[in-house]
Order: structure tokens, then sequence, then C-alpha cells
């Protein structure tokens, strides 16, 4: 009847677990009686759950991004300190059947479900406000989108407990991954929560790909598109290309654990190889998907905040595409040491480096908008400097280990994992930061607090710094990663410095944590108008926040910079009277879709397959019962756009 | 493959020192520090590849400070370019820099990917000594096929002897690590995969797998004792008074147990052991082989800190 | 005040370019799913290339496949997609008859591929021949099955959208709809022609 799931998947012997659990459950508690106290099920219901606009969907998949951060930062402040404690074979307080959960969820979490979900929001918000669109192409399957990544991470976080999480790292190599070697629900957790939410992110590919092509506001040629929007067509051009490989991987995991087949075991034939080849021909790619866009948010902000023009566009947009297209190409040098032969080795290696070409080049494009520039030291660009530094010592270190021999004395050691913490922290972390920073006053009408953002970025800087720069030293005196306890005593001291940084960069968090309750608190003093940073792009010339319309008129462009030419500009001229604007309604669609999709996940993890086949079914039933009311849209009527457009006025 | 001499100047090599022990301990081994031929080539090109790419980057950082610094907005005296978009120089030469770096560097990845090939054999006077591996859950055995003798977690060679490692596993992926002599390789069930080392000096060297490989990886270490060739004698015939025999069904024993970091040794052994470790790690294993000590049906929560 | 953004203006009778039609973005964005499709499927194909010589000592294609079974599985599905043809030109010109009749052959034609396929499946795995008997056979079965799937849900799918359209006749939606089936149900019979050629021809007969 329950399948495998029975009492005892609850972990009662493990206190920490059980500790989390139980804060984090009075949390949800807490929150759902705020809601209720206050009466506000209706409003979250027709405002946010069912909501379709493409601004309040980039917002939850913000606030999801920072919560997962939370929890995968909780992760690895856990593996610092199990190791800053287990010198010399001590026990630390994690044994390894838990530590190997811990390091599996931080990087799982991390990257599907904070950074994906943060990059995703950011493009989300900002694209058809940039491109002059009212929405995206198809916003009911945005919301679908959101919610199923968003069931993605329940998932993941029932896991903890309920049964266990996956004990392989986080691309779970087979054989390690099979039936044989795990045999407990953890690699089902995994592959099921990353299926479902890994539907949702293509999805997001295909709608924002629609969106940028097919929706761009009349007279915005392709070379007219601000840069953040070209890399988020480039970002988006890789997830429609990379996640059906991931899709594909894992049902055939799937079917070894479920099914029996071998696709990857040990026996029958099966090819553990084949799992790493394919992983890897979507892995590689996935960390273009999670940089490109925030190398635009660094040009959106280093040009705003030089007032120039962003230096060599044009170069940009290649440097970009090319970036897209070689992404395919790199991908073996994650397993240089598979012993693929010289030949093959090398081959890679050159590609590796070739794709450090046009991204060497990016960073002197932004080098050079500084030069000339009037550069105002915000928060934002405080990020965008930090980036600079830090991710161009992590990409040096990351075309060191593209020489193959290099690689073999240093591949899965710690120096590999400072190197690609250099890069997405430094790259997409900091990306994402100052692009929250940059366009909060869009979203909200008030900016976030200034000083306690800048403070929050030191400790974030000197943090990483301080937790990784070791990491390197050590993988150069031999310590390999994902260990739960070693004997070498020298390495200790490198590790308290590790653990000190990681320290400070959780009190980066609280102060970004605290920033965002004071700014809240002092929203009126931090009010923000149209164009708080004098920017240069048409999401600028819109309301704070912008109207479920976006533009009461669809502009003309006549070039880059769409906003900045035309606000050098001042023609008096009344732009009444407005015309009635066509709006998607709500839909519970999305919603429903990944309410089911948990039980289905749930049920399939757990061995209940009627559970499976009840969502399965809920799904089919769904899809039919939203698509019968053709009537998908209702007007907003003139004198309903005039009202607003005359409350808010824009370019304050 | 041949040994070259070293270019790196004798400045790179301090900072290089000094960078491995870092400010707090003397280290006592590493990547940096290596004890035979082929660490001491990988070293040479990881140095080779870094020291040209420091130069590039460090004067970009410092520019990046620089600019970010000089054209601040209050800064009157620096000159203010609103226009300034583009120039045909700046262009071609922010092209042109990261291009010639990588031609270096793409040229020293392919030289350097066949030259340490991992597969090609030591150019030496004297005959390699053969060693197979089979990375175990969660310990390493190692067959001397030509001295019919086997260990556990211990490593003898001879120094200043090639090695040639024949190596594969018995369950899952692990990685085949001496840090001090060489770079690694993957053992991998069902395969066999091949590396070369060498040691030029006389100590104990630490060995790991470096790819996760379950609850026991962190125990996953063995002692690599390089001695000269009387003592590498001498160590074969302490082997060689092992009661202990190695054959298949004793192997297939060995696999299933899951004891960690215990030193072992086996005489005779059975010929062709390899290839029946090779054999057996394909074949449909006990669903409780692998997994640690705990009931592996339910969940595995309840193992608590049994380890 | 607020400072008028001239070229935010448009006059109200629309002279410059327009916004593509909702038809057009709704079947391009589906387009752009179908290649996104057709990835997956590569993999699937990536995998079967890799397994095919994977038997573990047992039988291969040559021994499994049936010529004869695969070519009517293919006449089906082709003659299929142009029954499909004839139904959507039969939309252009609003034919409501012609329509249901090209769609329900389809539909039908359908059905038979499903059937021959589920019959060869049932019968290797009664033989012993089922996924979990080798690595070929799992990337057989995962190949083919992921298009079969794909043609089931594609009936249902028409099955849904003619209820729809017998109730309300061609509204826009219900066209959008046919246009996304009809890319729907041509693109799986590209695929279906690779793993004929693929699978059956070069892995079985020839």
């Amino acid at each position: 009847m329950f399948g495998k799931l029975t009492l005892s998947a609850i972990p009662l012997d493990q206190p920490i677990i059980m500790g989390t659990c139980i804060v984090l459950i009075l949390g949800i508690l807490a929150v759902l009686a705020l809601i209720t106290y206050k009466r506000k099920w209706g409003w979250l219901w027709t405002e946010w759950i069912t909501t379709v606009d493409h601004k309040r969907i980039g917002i939850m998949y913000t606030l999801l991004a920072l919560v997962m951060l939370l929890r995968g930062f909780s992760d690895a402040i856990m593996m610092r300190s199990q190791q800053a404690l287990a010198s010399s074979n001590g026990h630390g307080f994690l044994p390894p059947e838990h530590y190997n959960q811990v390091f599996s969820a931080h990087g799982t979490i991390m990257i599907f479900f904070m950074a994906m979900p943060f990059v995703v929001g950011l493009m989300n918000f900002v694209v058809p406000l940039q491109i002059g669109a009212r929405d995206v192409a198809f916003p009911v399957l945005n919301s679908v989108s959101f919610w199923l990544t968003a069931a993605g991470a329940l998932l993941i976080n029932l896991s903890l407990g309920i049964g266990e999480f996956a004990r392989t790292g986080w691309l779970a190599y087979p054989p390690l991954s099979e039936l044989p070697f795990s045999p407990g629900v953890g690699v089902d957790y995994y592959l099921w929560s990353l299926q479902i939410s890994g539907v949702g992110t293509l999805l997001s590919g295909v709608n924002l790909l629609t969106t940028i092509l097919k929706l761009r506001a009349p007279g915005m040629r392709m070379s007219m598109m601000p840069v953040f929007t070209w890399t988020a067509l480039a970002s988006n051009m890789l997830i429609v290309a990379a996640f059906p490989i991931l899709t594909a991987t894992f049902a055939m995991l799937l079917l070894d654990r479920y099914l029996g087949t071998h696709f990857f075991t040990n026996e029958g034939g099966g090819n553990p190889m084949m799992y790493i080849n394919l992983i890897w021909t979507w892995g590689h790619p996935e960390v273009y998907i999670l940089i490109l866009p925030p190398f635009g948010v660094f040009s959106e902000v280093i040009a705003t905040f030089s007032r120039k023009p962003l230096f060599g566009y044009r170069s940009m947009v290649v440097a970009t595409m090319v970036i897209t297209l070689l992404a395919f190409t790199t991908w073996l040098h994650h397993f240089f040491t598979m012993g693929s032969g010289a030949d093959v080795n090398g081959f890679f290696g050159i590609t590796t480096m070739v794709i450090a070409i046009p991204t060497g080049v990016k960073i002197f494009n932004w080098l050079f908008t500084m030069y000339g520039g009037r550069i105002r030291f915000t928060s934002p660009v405080l990020w965008t400097i930090g980036f600079m530094v830090t991710f161009t010592i992590g990409g040096m270190t990351g075309v060191l280990m593209a020489v193959p021999p290099a690689d073999f004395v240093l591949h899965n050691s710690l120096f590999l994992v400072a190197h690609f913490h250099n890069v997405i922290i430094g790259g997409v972390v900091f990306g994402c930061f100052a692009g929250l920073t940059y366009w909060f006053p869009k979203a909200f009408g008030f900016r976030l607090h200034e000083g306690l953002g800048k403070a929050a970025f030191w400790c974030w800087l000197v943090g990483f710094y301080l937790a990784f720069m070791p990491l390197y030293i050590l993988g150069f005196m031999g310590m390999t990663r994902r260990m739960n306890h070693y004997d070498d005593p020298s390495w200790l001291p490198f590790l308290l410095v590790a653990e000190g940084g990681a320290v400070l960069i959780l009190v980066g968090i609280l102060l970004q944590a605290f920033q965002l309750v004071w700014s809240i608190k002092k929203r009126h003093a931090l009010r923000a108008g149209a164009d708080p940073w004098d920017g240069r792009t048409l999401e600028w010339s819109t309301a704070s926040p912008p109207p479920p319309y976006n533009f009461a008129r669809v502009p003309q462009v006549e070039g880059l910079d769409a906003y900045w030419e035309v606000k050098q500009e001042v023609v008096a001229a009344s732009r009444e009277p407005y015309e009635a604007i066509e709006m998607p309604r709500n839909s519970g669609l999305g919603f429903f879709v990944s309410f089911f999709a948990v039980i289905g996940g749930f049920g399939m993890i757990w061995h209940i397959w009627w559970m499976g086949i009840l969502a399965l079914v809920a799904f089919f039933a769904l899809i039919v019962w939203s698509s019968w009311d053709e009537n998908d849209e209702f007007e907003l009527s003139a004198t309903e756009v005039t009202l607003f457009e005359r409350a808010n006025p824009h370019a304050a | 493959m041949m040994l070259r001499s070293t270019a790196v100047p004798p400045l790179a090599r301090l900072t290089t020192a000094m960078a491995c022990c870092g400010l707090l301990s003397a280290c006592t081994e590493g990547v940096l520090l290596p004890k035979g031929p082929v660490g001491a080539q990988e070293k040479q090109l990881l140095l080779e590849a870094l020291i040209p790419m420091l130069m590039v980057i460090t004067p970009i950082i410092i520019l990046t400070l620089w600019f970010a610094w000089w054209f601040r907005a209050s800064n009157a005296r620096a000159t203010y370019r609103p226009r300034w978009e583009y120039s045909g120089a700046v262009e071609f030469s922010i092209w042109m820099i990261p291009l010639l770096v990588i031609l270096f560097l793409g040229s020293l990845a392919w030289t350097g990917a066949h030259q340490l090939d991992p597969y090609q054999p030591l150019a030496s006077k004297r005959k390699p000594v053969v060693v197979q591996v089979v990375a175990m859950d969660w310990r390493w055995l190692f067959i001397y096929p030509e001295q019919g003798v086997a260990s556990v977690n211990e490593l003898a060679i001879p120094v200043d002897t090639p090695v040639s490692f024949k190596l594969t596993s018995a369950t899952v992926m692990n990685s085949f690590f001496i840090p001090s002599l060489g770079g690694q390789i993957y053992a991998m069930p069902g395969m066999q995969t091949q590396l070369q080392l060498q040691a030029s000096e006389p100590g104990n060297y630490r060995g790991l797998s470096a790819q996760f490989s379950g609850d026991g990886f962190s125990d996953m270490h063995f002692q690599v004792l390089a001695t000269d060739e009387a003592g590498f004698q001498s160590w074969v015939q302490q082997a060689k008074s092992s009661a202990t025999q190695l054959d298949a069904t004793a192997y297939d024993h060995l696999t299933a147990d899951h004891k960690v970091g215990q030193v072992a040794y086996y005489f005779p052994v059975s010929d062709a052991l390899f290839d029946h470790a090779i054999d057996h790690a394909t074949k449909r294993p006990e669903l409780t082989s692998g997994v640690s000590a705990s009931n592996p049906g339910t969940t595995l929560l309840s193992a608590g800190s049994e380890h | 005040m607020s400072i008028d953004v001239a070229s935010l203006d448009m006059p109200s009778e629309e002279s410059g370019p327009q916004l593509p039609s909702r038809q057009h973005v709704t079947g391009f964005g589906f387009y752009v799913y179908l290649l996104s499709d057709g990835i997956l499927f590569a993999a699937l194909f990536a995998a079967f290339a890799v397994l095919r010589t994977a038997t573990d000592g047992g039988p291969d294609g040559h021994v499994l496949f049936s010529a004869r079974n695969a070519f009517i599985e293919t006449a089906c599905l082709l003659t299929s997609s142009f029954t499909c043809g004839i139904a959507m030109l039969a939309c252009d010109r609003r034919n409501k008859f012609v329509a249901l009749i090209g769609f329900l052959v389809t539909a039908v034609l359908g059905v038979v591929f499903l059937t021959l396929e589920i019959r060869e499946f049932a019968d290797l795995i009664a033989k012993g021949y089922g996924p979990d008997r080798s690595a070929f056979l799992s990337s057989f079965f995962a190949l083919v099955s992921t298009h079969g799937l794909h043609v089931t849900c594609g009936i249902l799918w028409l099955g849904v959208l003619l209820v729809q359209f017998l109730l309300r006749g061609f509204t826009p939606a219900i066209q959008r709809r046919f246009l996304c089936f009809s890319l729907f149900w041509h693109v799986l019979d590209v695929v279906w022609i690779g793993v004929f050629t693929f699978v059956y021809l070069v892995g079985g007969y020839l």
C-alpha cells in the first residue's frame, strides 16, 4: 500500500536532522499562521500563486533561490566544520553516511535550486521589460515552469526528514548510484526531483527563447538588443539544447534502478563511462547557462554606473554567441583522467582553452567600459569589480587544469573545488547579487539599503578568499575532495582558515537578510522612481514597479540603448489617449501540476505505484481541464490603463 | 618519455614552494614536491602554464582596480569620454592577446598530453615492475604477477625503476593517485586502465583514491614504500612468508568484505587473478555488497556512527 | 513632472512593424520544443550506438528484429503523416468533414502502429529478451518506447482535440492546437525514419 515507506524512514535517532526538521516545520507553521492571521490567503492565491505575470514569477524564482541558498550554505558550513574537526582521523560530528549526503545535497541544491532559479528569475523579470514586451510568449507555461522547479525543491527538502538523500556526489556517477551500491531512496529522491524541475527549466528555455526572438518591440532589431537580453538568449538556447540530454540520461539511470535495465550497470553490458560522457555533455553547457546572464548583468551595471555605453557591443555579442557554440565542445575536460588517450585529451584541452578567448575578450570590454567613465561605486559596481578580479583568477585555474597532465595531478582535488567555486561564486553568485540589487528598485519601487549592501559585499569578498584560497594550496598538498576525515595534520591550518572564511560569508548572508528586512521597513525613505540609476535600457522607462501590462503603448525602438538616446530629448506631448490592453488571465495550472508532481515523485521514490499513476492521470486531467476554456485573456479597459498611467508617472 | 631539463626560473620555484607550504606549516609532500620523474614533468608543465598566465592576469587585475579608482566620479582630473565605445586598435588587441596566450597554452596541452600519456612506457634501462591494481570497497589490492605475491594497502616499489600499473575496480569507479609520484588514473569495473610511475627517492609516500566511492572512501589510502632494490626484494620475501593464499575464491571473499585500513599480504597468488577481477566485476553482485555495515534494505540513517 | 519620451509614443493607427500573431508565436515556440525533443532522441540514439554491441552473450538485432513488422509500422506512420497533412489542408479551407476524417484516420493508423509495436515488445519479453536482458536490449527498448510513448501522447491529445473540435469547430485556439499537433506528428515520423533506419535496418536486417 505504501511501497517502501515505513515509519522508520523518519531519522528519529539523528539529532541534527531532527532538530533541523523541527525548526523548519515550526518556521513553516509560523508563516502559515501569519498568513492566516492577516487574512492574506486570497491575496496570495490571486496575486502570487496563480499569477502568470513574468515580473511576479521572476520574483518568486529569486525568492526560491535565496531560501535554497540558506539550505545549501548550511550544508557548506557543516562540511567545513566537519573537516576542521576531523583532522588526524578524528570523527568530527558527521559520520560518513551523513556527511556524504550533506555534500551531495550541497552541490545539487546550489546548482539546481539556487543558481538556476536565481538566473532564470532575473531573466524572467528583466527580459520582457528590456525588449519592450508585455510579457513572455507563454505566460501560463511560465507559471508551470516556476512551480515545477519549486516542486523539485520541495522533494529534495522532504528527503531530509523522510528517508535519506543520495550519497553519490551531485552528479551521481554510476556504478555507485546504481541499486547494488545505492539501494536506498536517496538517489531516487535526487533523480525524481531533478527530472521534475528539469522539465520546468526546459519549458522556461523554450518560453524565453520564443519571447526574445518573436516579441521584441517593433524596430528593435537584434543588433539593438541590450546585452543582458543577448546573454539571456544565449543561455536559453543552451537550456533548450542541453537539458534534454540530462532528462534522457537521468531517465536511463531511473530505468536501471526501477526496471533492471543495463545502461550503466556493471553487469549485462552496461557502460558507466557512457553516463559520464552524457552527463557532462549536459554539464558543461550548464555552467555556461549559469554564467552568461551574470555576464550580461555586469555589462548593464558597468555601463550604467560608468555613464558610458558598453565598450565593444558588437564584439561582446560575438563573444557571447561564440561561447554558446563552443560550450558543447569541451565536456571531456571533466574526465581527462579516465584514460581516453593523448589525442582525445589533447583535443579537448585545446577546445577548453579556446573558449577562454571570448571570455577574455569580455573582461577587456568591461575594463574599457570603465575607461573614460565617471564611475559611481554603488553596491552593484562593487559586485562587478569583485567579480572581475575573482573570476579572472578562477578562469586562470580552469585553463591551467585544461592542460591534461596538470589535470592528472589536480583532478578531484581541493584545487578543483576551489576553481569551480571561484568561477561560480565570483561569477554567478556575484552577478546575481549585482542584478538583484540593480533591479530591486524596479521590481518593488524602493531601493535596498546601500550601506548594508556594501558591508555584505565585503564580507562575501573577503570571506570567499579566506574560504577558497587555502583550498588551492591544499590541492597542491594532495588533499582530495569529499573527505570525511583525514590523517595529515599539516592540512588542518588551511582548513581552519577556510572555516573562518565560511563564517565570514555567513555574516555576509545575515547582513543581506537584515538588509532586506530593514529596506522593507524603511521603504518610504528608500523610495525609487522609474529610473533610480539613470539607466540606459527600456526597463527604466516604466514605472517602479511596472504595471501588469509593462508598457501602456508598445515602444517603437530606433537604436541601441533605446532609453538613453531618447532621454536626451525632452519632448512635451501627451501620450493619451490609451487603448485597452489584452492581458492573460491568472491560472492555477502551474500550482496544481506541481502539486501532483510532488505526489507523483514522492510515490515513485517510495515505490508507491498508485501515487505515481494517480499523478499521471491528474496531469492529463489538468491539461484537458485548463485547455477547455479557450478564453484565457481578459481586457484591461482604456480607463484602467489611463488611471494607472496618471497615478504613476515614469521618468521621474 | 624523455626527462627534460628544468627551464623554470628559480624565483618561480621559490614562490610555488612558498605557495605550497603556506605560511603556517612545513609541508611534507604534495604535487609541487615530486619524488619521481613523471611527477616532476607534470609539475614543470603546470608551472610553464601557470607563470605566463599569472603574467597576463596580474596586469589585468591591476588595471581593473586602477581604472575603477582613477575613473571614479569624484575624480575631476580623469577625462570623461561618454561616447567612447569602440576602437579598432583596442578591439584587435583584446582578441589577439587571449588568442596568443591560448596558442601557447594549447601547444603545451597537446605536447604535454602526448609526452605524459599514462599509457606510454617510461624510457629506462631497467625492466619495469608490473603491478596490477584492484580498487575495492574500500581498500587497494596490489598484485605482483612476476613476483607471485599480493598485498593490500601497501605498495612496495624499487627506486629508479619504472612501475607499470594495470588497474581495475571490483565495484565502483575509483581513481588511483600517489601525489608525490605523479598523476592519477581512474580504476573502473570491468575495464583496464594503465599508468606508469617511477620513484627517484626512497621514502614512504601517501596513496589514495581521488574518485568518491562510498562510505569508506576517506579510509581508502595506502602506503607507498619506495626502497632500493635490496629493500624491495626483502619486502617480496616478507610477503612470501604469508600463509594466506589468494585464489579466485579468496578474492571473491575479499571483495565482499568491507574492512578498511588493514595491511595484508598474500602468497601464493593465482595466475590470471587480475583477469578474474575484471571479469568478476561484471557479474551480478549480491545486493548487500558495496554498502556499509548497516542493513541495506531500509534507510541507512539508523546506522548512526557505526563505521 | 513627467518627461514625455517621444519615441515611446505611437499613433493610434498602427503604422510601423507589428508583433507576430499568436498563431505564429505559438507555432514557433512549439517548434523550438520539438527541437529539444529531437535532442532527447539524439541522446537515446547515441546510447543505442554505444550499446548496440553490448549483448552480454545474448542475441543482437539480426536475430531479434522482424523486418516485416518494421516495414508495416513504417507504412502506417508515413501514411498517417499523409492523412494528417490532408486534414491540415482541410483546416485551412475550413472543411470540417474532411478534417475530421483525416485526423481520425491518422489516429487509427497511430493505434495500429502502437499495437504492432506493443506486440513486438511483448513477444521479445516473453522470450526472455526484455530490456533487462542486456545493455543492447535496454537501449533498444528505451529508444523505441520513448518514440512509442510520444505517439501515445499524440493520439490521446488528438482525441481530446477532436472532441473539442466537434463541439466548437474552427476556433483560433483549436486551429493553433491542430497546427502544433501536426508539427508534433510529422516530427515523430521523422524520428521514426531514424529509428527504422538505424535500429531495424542497420542494426537488424542489413
